[in-house]
C-alpha cells in the first residue's frame, strides 16, 4: 500500500537498511595502538564508528561500507584493511 | 562517409546540435538531460563547436537567454526536463509569440511531488498550448535526426515557431545504441544558413520585438500562430521527405508513422519509445498469425487530425496509450484528442509508465486483449500495484 | 536476441560494463543496446545494468526480466539480491568470487576478478575484467572487440590497463573452461 503522497510516517527507518555488505575491504581497528584522538569517529561519513562504555572506539560492521576514510585519517596507523572474502 | 557510434540519447542530441552548427546554447543542468549540455559544453570548450555557451542560474534564465539570442538572429539550442521545463513555462509562450525558431531537447521526466526523476511525458504535455511544435521520438537515431529536422522546420518562413524534440528520460537518454552520425557538410547543406527576415537585430534597420499587443492586435497574433501550426504540418512532411532523400532515413510521413496497419482491426496509438516495445509485440503476434497495428504519433503539436482519421478509418479497436494524465478527467492528453476526432469509434485510453513504471511486453499484450473485449470507451491504468 | 543482466554495486562500473559489452558486440557486426536499471544510484548500493545483442535492430525498450546470462561483479550481493531471478533455465551465471566451487543452481562460472583488478589496475574495480570473463565463457563477443571498446571508453594508460585486465580474465576463463 502506498501512503497518501508517499509520506513516510516512521522516523529513523533508514536504520533498517544495513550497508555492511557493500565492503570490498574491512577496516580493522587495533585498540592497543589507538590514541583516542577521535579522528575516525569524526570523519566516518556513516557514523559507523562510536565510542563504547570503556572509552574504546568500535567499528559497526553492519553499517561500515568500507570506504577506508578512517584508515586514511588515523594518525597512528591503528586502522588497517583486509579484503573481504566472500 | 558517415560514422556510426554507440551512444546515449543525450549524446545523440548534443551531436545533432553540433551538426546544426548552433550559435548560442544557454542551459541549466537537470536529470536526465544534463549529459546533453555537458557534452555540448565539452564541444565548445575543446573548439569542436564555435558557439557561445551561456551558463545561467535557472531554466527560466536559460529560455530567456535563448529568446534574446534568437531575437538577434542567432541559431539557438537548449535542453531541459521536468521541473526545469515547468520553470520555463512563462518564457515558452514568449518564444513562440515572438516567432523565434528555438530548438529544445526535452528529456521527458515526471513532475514532483513525490519527487521522481524517471520517465513519463507529463512535463512536455503540460506545455501543450505553449505554441511550440512537439516531436516525440522513438529511438536515439530519431533524436539526432529530429533535432536536425527541427531547425529546418522551425526556420521555415511558413512556420517560424520553436520546436521541442521530446525523448523519453532514461529509456533513451541513458541507453546506448548505434547511431549514424552524418557528415557536418551534408547537414550544413541540408539546413542552409539561418537568415531571418522577420526578426533580427540590425542597427541600420531598428525594429521593436515583443511590444505590447493591445486588444486591437493580440488576437490576430494568436491566429497567426495557429495558421503557422497548420502550415507546419505540410512543412514537417516535406522536411521528412527531403531528409530521407538525403540521409536515407524516414519517420513515417513526418507527422505519424503507420506500422502493420493494413490488416489490423486492433490498432495501438502511442508516442515515444514505448512504440519500439509495441512494434516488438506486434512482430511476435504476427508470428502467431495475429495482426495488430500501431499508429505512432510523432508530432503532438501540430496535431495530425486528418492523417489519423485516414490511417484509422478501417480500425475498430483503438487503444491509446498515454504517459501522462489529465487529473480530474481520467484520461491522458492523447486519449482526449483521439476521442474528440474519432467520434464514432471505440477508443480506449491506457495510462501507462508514469514516473518510470516499466512498460512490459505483458502490459502491451494485456492492453490488446482489453481493447478487443471492451464494449465501450474505457480508461485503464495499466500496471498499478494492488 | 541475447539478453544479459549485470549485478554490481554503485561505483563498480556495472553500467560501463554493460555499455562496453554492447559496443564490443557492435564492433563484431551486431546490433546492441545497453542501459542501467532505472533506480536510485548510491555508491556501494546494489545496482543492475542490461545489455541486449541481436542480429537485427533492437526496438524493445522494457527492462530485462528473463536474461540469458547474469554477470555478478561482487559475490557479496548474494546475501541481499537474488541474482538468478528470472534467469532462463539453460542460462548461465558468471560471478566474481574466490570460491571455485560456487554453484547457484544454474551453470556457474567463477573468476577472481577482484584479484585480477588489484593485480592489473591496483584498485578493486572489476567491470572490465568481468566483460573479458564474459567473452571468454560465452564467445558471444571477441576479445579484440572488447579491448577496442575499452580503449574507446577509457583514454590513455587507464584504457590500456583495463584492456589488459579484460584480456587476463578472458584467458583465465579459456584455460579454466575451454
Amino acid at each position: 500500500m502506498v501512503t497518501i503522497a508517499a509520506i513516510i510516517y516512521e522516523p529513523g527507518s533508514s536504520i533498517k537498511n544495513k550497508t555492511g555488505t557493500w565492503r570490498t575491504f574491512r577496516p580493522i581497528l587495533d585498540t592497543n595502538k589507538c590514541v583516542k584522538c577521535e579522528n575516525c569517529y569524526i570523519f566516518c561519513p556513516e557514523g559507523a564508528i562510536q565510542e563504547d562504555e570503556n572509552g574504546n572506539f568500535k567499528i559497526d560492521y553492519d553499517y561500515c561500507k568500507g570506504c577506508l576514510i578512517c584508515m586514511n585519517e588515523c594518525p597512528v596507523n591503528a586502522i588497517t584493511k583486509v579484503r573481504e572474502e566472500k | 562517409m558517415c560514422e556510426v557510434k554507440v551512444i546515449t540519447g543525450t549524446s545523440a542530441a548534443a551531436e545533432a546540435a553540433k551538426l546544426a552548427d548552433v550559435d548560442v546554447i544557454a542551459a541549466y543542468p537537470i536529470t536526465p538531460q544534463t549529459t546533453c549540455v555537458e557534452k555540448l559544453a565539452e564541444f565548445v570548450a575543446n573548439g569542436e563547436l564555435d558557439a557561445e555557451y551561456i551558463k545561467v542560474e535557472s531554466e527560466h534564465s536559460a529560455m530567456s537567454a535563448c529568446i534574446g539570442a534568437a531575437a538577434t538572429g542567432a541559431r539557438t539550442f537548449t535542453a531541459t526536463a521536468s521541473q526545469g521545463l515547468a520553470l520555463m513555462h512563462e518564457m515558452l509562450f514568449i518564444a513562440s509569440g515572438m516567432r523565434l525558431p528555438i530548438v529544445m531537447m526535452v528529456a521527458n521526466r515526471a513532475l514532483s511531488a513525490p519527487i521522481n526523476i524517471w520517465n513519463d511525458q507529463q512535463d512536455s504535455i503540460a506545455e501543450r498550448d505553449s505554441g511550440w511544435i512537439q516531436i516525440y521520438v522513438e529511438d536515439n537515431q530519431e533524436t539526432l535526426d529530429s533535432i536536425i529536422q527541427a531547425y529546418k522546420i522551425a526556420e521555415n518562413e511558413d512556420v517560424l515557431l520553436p520546436v521541442m524534440v521530446c525523448l523519453d528520460g532514461f529509456i533513451l537518454t541513458h541507453t546506448v545504441e548505434p547511431v549514424t552520425i552524418p557528415k557536418a557538410e551534408r547537414v550544413r547543406d541540408f539546413l542552409g544558413v539561418y537568415e531571418p527576415k522577420h526578426a533580427y537585430l540590425d542597427p541600420d534597420r531598428p525594429i521593436t520585438q515583443g511590444p505590447v499587443g493591445v486588444p486591437d492586435c493580440y488576437m490576430e497574433t494568436r491566429k497567426q500562430v495557429e495558421e503557422a501550426m497548420e502550415r507546419a504540418k505540410k512543412v514537417i512532411k516535406e522536411v521528412n521527405e527531403e531528409f530521407s532523400e538525403r540521409f536515407k532515413r524516414k519517420y513515417g510521413n513526418g507527422l505519424v508513422e503507420a506500422y502493420n496497419l493494413d490488416k489490423a482491426d486492433t490498432v495501438l496509438v502511442a508516442m515515444g519509445s514505448v512504440c519500439g516495445t509495441i512494434k516488438y509485440v506486434i512482430d511476435e503476434l504476427k508470428k502467431e498469425g495475429k495482426e495488430v497495428g500501431l499508429l505512432r504519433i510523432r508530432t503532438f503539436r501540430p496535431f495530425p487530425k486528418e492523417d489519423i482519421k485516414e490511417f484509422l478509418k478501417d480500425a475498430n479497436n483503438i487503444a491509446v496509450l498515454d504517459k501522462n494524465i489529465s487529473l480530474g478527467f481520467n484520461k491522458g492528453a492523447l486519449g482526449i484528442e483521439m476521442a474528440s476526432i474519432l467520434k464514432n469509434k471505440k477508443v480506449c485510453n491506457y495510462i501507462v509508465g508514469l514516473g518510470g513504471r516499466d512498460i512490459t511486453i505483458d502490459n502491451i499484450k494485456s492492453i490488446i486483449n482489453h481493447v478487443e473485449k471492451a464494449e465501450d470507451d474505457e480508461t485503464v491504468w495499466v500496471g498499478l500495484k494492488e | 536476441m541475447i539478453e544479459i543482466r549485470f549485478h554490481g554495486r554503485g561505483g563498480q562500473g556495472a553500467v560501463t560494463a554493460a555499455q562496453i559489452l554492447a559496443k564490443a558486440a557492435f564492433y563484431d557486426g551486431k546490433f546492441c543496446q545497453a542501459f542501467p536499471f532505472f533506480g536510485v544510484e548510491r555508491r556501494g548500493a546494489p545496482v543492475m545494468a542490461f545489455t541486449r545483442i541481436d542480429d537485427k535492430k533492437i526496438t524493445l525498450r522494457c527492462q530485462i526480466y528473463n536474461p540469458d546470462y547474469v554477470v555478478v561483479q561482487d559475490s557479496s550481493l548474494l546475501e541481499s539480491v537474488n541474482v538468478v531471478d528470472g534467469l532462463k533455465k539453460d542460462g548461465a551465471v558468471i560471478i566474481n568470487t574466490v570460491k571455485d566451487d560456487l554453484n547457484l543452481g544454474f551453470k556457474t562460472y567463477t573468476i577472481d576478478a577482484t584479484g585480477i583488478a588489484l593485480d592489473v589496475l591496483g584498485v578493486p574495480i572489476v567491470n572490465t575484467a568481468m566483460v573479458g570473463a564474459f567473452a571468454g565463457v560465452t564467445k558471444l563477443v571477441t576479445i579484440e572487440s572488447v579491448k577496442k571498446a575499452i580503449l574507446e571508453t577509457f583514454k590513455g594508460k587507464l584504457g590500456e590497463k583495463n584492456a589488459k585486465a579484460a584480456e587476463v580474465a578472458y584467458n583465465e576463463m579459456l584455460k579454466k573452461y575451454g
